[in-house]
């Protein structure tokens, strides 16, 4: 009996040993590399991580066996909320671990910085980090992006603009024109009014609540508040209860006081996901959001809630300012951009060939693959994009009219708390509570994270 | 789940009856010494996984400790900060309520009676019927987690869920409008299975012979439950209760149900705790409320075992 349990004991361990062996690659003593996303095959971001799994990997490892150096790469798939990607991300790196290569969200960089959790590439990588060639390519704009303290940490992977989402179909029902251009919020809440009118169930979409995350702040509060001509950070102070967010948490009360949007959608775990699904079933008039919609959501051919006659039925319009000239620096239109961001993990036992990877990521040579067929995003290198972007409508509709009057998130460290105070006050608006009040609640709770109300600017 | 590794509840319920027998206080003949040794191994198991944990998070609780930032790499001793922040954070009393109202509606009011009603009234049937029940009863508990909420959402969800289909109510949104009482009810089916198994046991210790005297002395139905099973099963009640109120809690899983939604209306602590540690990256006010509901546990167990002691 007890021999017989040794004997278990030691199968078991040494199924694991196997188990060890095989995922330590073929070639004894050769180099392994994994590389994460927030993509899965079949899921979220399904093209990027067919890409990375079906084409980057097979070339990387065949360019390095020609250079005599046996390295195998693993892709570490992920496909869940951006938040909670971040969690994950952040317990990896806290204990020393993850993958080599990991992508992060530009505004994450700040604080991942602070917290040791990425390094200046020159210093982990050593010098190919800043004589990369990819670098002449990339605006200053987007380099900005990948740059913390006067550091680069990472490689750009792209940029994005947001714009006003719209089914021509339902708005031909409401006697609106299918080339629609709002010139200020007033005749985006008219619209929604004939929206309703004409039986449309939620006639306008724009983010709220704390349930969608990042995605209330960027592609709801911020392109509403630089609308108003605010900015949520201007020359190092916070903007407390100001007009231009009192008047941001107004339209929401506008819109969803009134019936104009569903309240619900705003609450709901998956409301995001269920928004969009709404807009790709014809229920949803208009819908804020970033080219992240045209190319993975409503996409025909891989996005989440795929829209077979995406481009005869989807139009979409620049998001106007309060009024004409009322926007940031005195525009009559705006956006709002972000950008993911690629490194090498400080704990990677390889650096050097990690860095390789990454840079092979982002070669013209990759990024013109990954983004042929269709899945053509705005990358962070100006002589791919001189190439692609041209058979593309909404990118280019984005390149050309939204990035020259677009706006970056403060890049510092506490701005990701910051961005949830924004959330909850566009979630109690939501829910009922007059703008003011939640201007003033933003304000109170503005001064808790950014160290009181001397790094406030008062209203 | 904690529940996996439940312990039997007479051993609880003796070793809360005074001594009826003094014992030598050296009964085994080691030694001082050498009852030291036999008993380290174990005590170093628990300084280990229990007491140094515990420290640490009381620890953790006095400091500015973020999971990214400035403070991640250097932590500062804030002292009673964040302790002080958390008794005057409306939130946290907030969820400490919800928490009460989980407790009592899904624990004590929902399985306890659930799981007494199913095992009194299967007490005296065999057969297919029983088995059937108590089957589906123990389904429901031994069921992965995820794969249960993954479920309940399909049940619950207002656009296509099965159960606004059942009922003719296209949109009712039970997880937006009624979320408490949607992980309540959710809590009650998962975890009734213990409590039945656990009276159907204790059931089956109730002399059939006080039973039958009850009964022969016209004794209703009401009088016998009241009269002779409560008294019998006095103990298991007891520590049932200490151990599911425990459990619920603590119990993280109504976060896959409702994340705590809508606007907080269900963040319960444990949900709150990982909301505010983990997504809102605060480890060090997390730890605090953590150390809060330590000692709330620490109450509520005590409140139980001076129950049971004082009714021998």
């Amino acid at each position: 009996m007890a021999l017989r349990k040794v004997a278990a004991v030691l199968a078991v361990a040494g199924l694991g040993l196997t188990g060890c062996g095989q995922s330590s690659g073929d070639g004894g003593g050769g180099i392994e590399l994994t590389i994460t996303q927030n993509a899965i095959a079949g899921g979220k971001n399904a093209v990027a991580a067919k890409h990375i799994a079906e084409w980057v990997i097979p070339k990387f490892v065949e360019a390095q066996k020609a250079k005599g150096k046996d390295v195998s790469v693993k892709f570490i798939p992920s496909g869940v909320d951006d938040e909670q990607y971040k969690t994950k991300l952040s317990l990896d790196l806290k204990s020393g671990k993850g993958a080599d290569v990991i992508d992060i969200d530009g505004i994450w960089a700040g604080e991942f910085a602070e917290a040791g959790y990425i390094k200046p590439l020159a210093e982990l990588v050593g010098p190919e980090a800043d004589s990369w060639d990819g670098w002449a390519q990339i605006p200053e704009a987007v380099q900005g992006l990948a740059t913390y303290d006067g550091k680069r940490y990472a490689l750009p992977i792209g940029t994005d603009g947001r714009v006003l989402y719209f089914n021509k179909t339902l708005f031909a029902k409401a006697g609106l024109p299918a080339d629609w251009q709002p010139k200020s919020w007033q005749e985006i809440v008219e619209a929604g009014d004939k929206l309703k009118s004409a039986g449309v169930p939620v006639p306008i979409q724009i983010n709220a609540g704390t349930a969608m995350g990042e995605a209330t702040t960027m592609q709801g509060v911020l392109p509403l508040l630089a609308g108003a001509g605010g900015e949520v950070q201007k020359d190092g102070k916070w903007t407390g209860a100001s007009q231009p967010l009192k008047d941001v948490l107004g339209l929401y009360q506008q819109i969803y006081g009134a019936g104009l949007g569903d309240p619900k959608l705003q609450q709901e775990a998956k409301g995001r996901d269920k928004s969009f699904q709404q807009f790709a079933e014809g229920k949803i008039g208009i819908l804020m959001e970033g080219d992240y919609f045209w190319r993975g959501v409503v996409n025909p051919k891989d996005g989440v809630a795929p829209m077979a006659d995406r481009d005869q039925t989807v139009g979409y319009a620049m998001i106007p300012a309060k009024e004409p000239g009322a926007g940031i620096r005195g525009q009559d239109f705006v956006s709002m951009s972000g950008g993911a961001l690629r490194t090498v993990n400080p704990n990677s036992k390889h650096p050097k060939e990690a860095f390789e990877l990454l840079a092979f990521t982002l070669s013209s040579e990759a990024l013109k693959e990954e983004t042929k067929d269709g899945n053509v995003r705005i990358t962070p290198r100006a002589d791919v994009n001189k190439e692609i972007l041209a058979g593309e409508p909404l990118l280019t509709y984005i390149s050309e009219k939204a990035l020259p009057l677009t706006a970056y998130r403060p890049p510092v460290a506490v701005y990701p708390q910051v961005s949830v105070a924004l959330q909850e006050a566009s979630a109690a608006v939501v829910g009922g509570t007059a703008p003011d009040q939640a201007a003033a609640d933003y304000q109170k709770k503005l001064e808790g994270i950014v160290g009181g109300a001397g790094n406030i600017i008062a209203p | 789940m904690a529940q996996a590794t439940s312990s039997p509840p007479e051993p609880l319920a003796e070793a809360a009856a005074p001594a009826r027998r003094s014992y030598s206080a050296d009964a085994a003949g080691l030694g001082r010494l050498r009852a030291g040794v036999f008993v380290a191994p174990a005590l170093l198991l628990i300084a280990a996984f229990l007491v140094f944990p515990a420290l640490w998070v009381l620890y953790l609780g006095l400091t500015n400790y973020r999971l990214t930032g400035l403070a991640a790499a250097e932590p500062r001793f804030v002292g009673p900060d964040n302790f002080l922040g958390a008794v005057s954070n409306p939130a946290f009393w907030n969820s400490t309520w919800l928490t009460v109202q989980f407790v009592l509606g899904s624990a004590v009011i929902g399985q306890v009676v659930l799981g007494f009603t199913i095992a009194w009234l299967l007490r005296d049937r065999r057969g297919p019927l029983r088995r059937l029940v108590e089957g589906l009863v123990i389904l429901a508990w031994i069921l992965p987690s995820a794969i249960v909420s993954f479920l309940w959402v399909a049940l619950l969800d207002r656009d296509g869920g099965t159960l606004n289909a059942l009922l003719g109510l296209p949109g009712f949104a039970w997880l937006l409008d009624h979320p408490m009482l949607s992980i309540i009810v959710f809590n009650t089916w998962r975890g009734t299975a213990f409590s039945m198994m656990l009276y159907g046991a204790a059931l089956g210790n109730v002399p059939p012979s006080h039973l039958e005297s009850a009964r022969l002395a016209g004794a209703s139905g009401r009088q016998q439950l009241r009269d002779v099973v409560f008294p019998h099963i006095r103990g298991h009640i007891l520590t049932n209760l200490l151990l599911i109120s425990l459990w619920t809690f603590n119990d993280f899983g109504p976060f896959l149900i409702t994340a705590g939604g809508p606007d907080g209306k269900s963040e319960i602590l444990a949900v709150h705790v990982y909301k505010v540690a983990l997504q809102g990256g605060e480890l060090g006010y997390g730890a605090a409320v953590s150390t809060v509901i330590l000692l709330i546990n620490l109450v509520v167990a005590v409140f139980y075992l001076r129950l049971l002691r004082s009714g021998r």
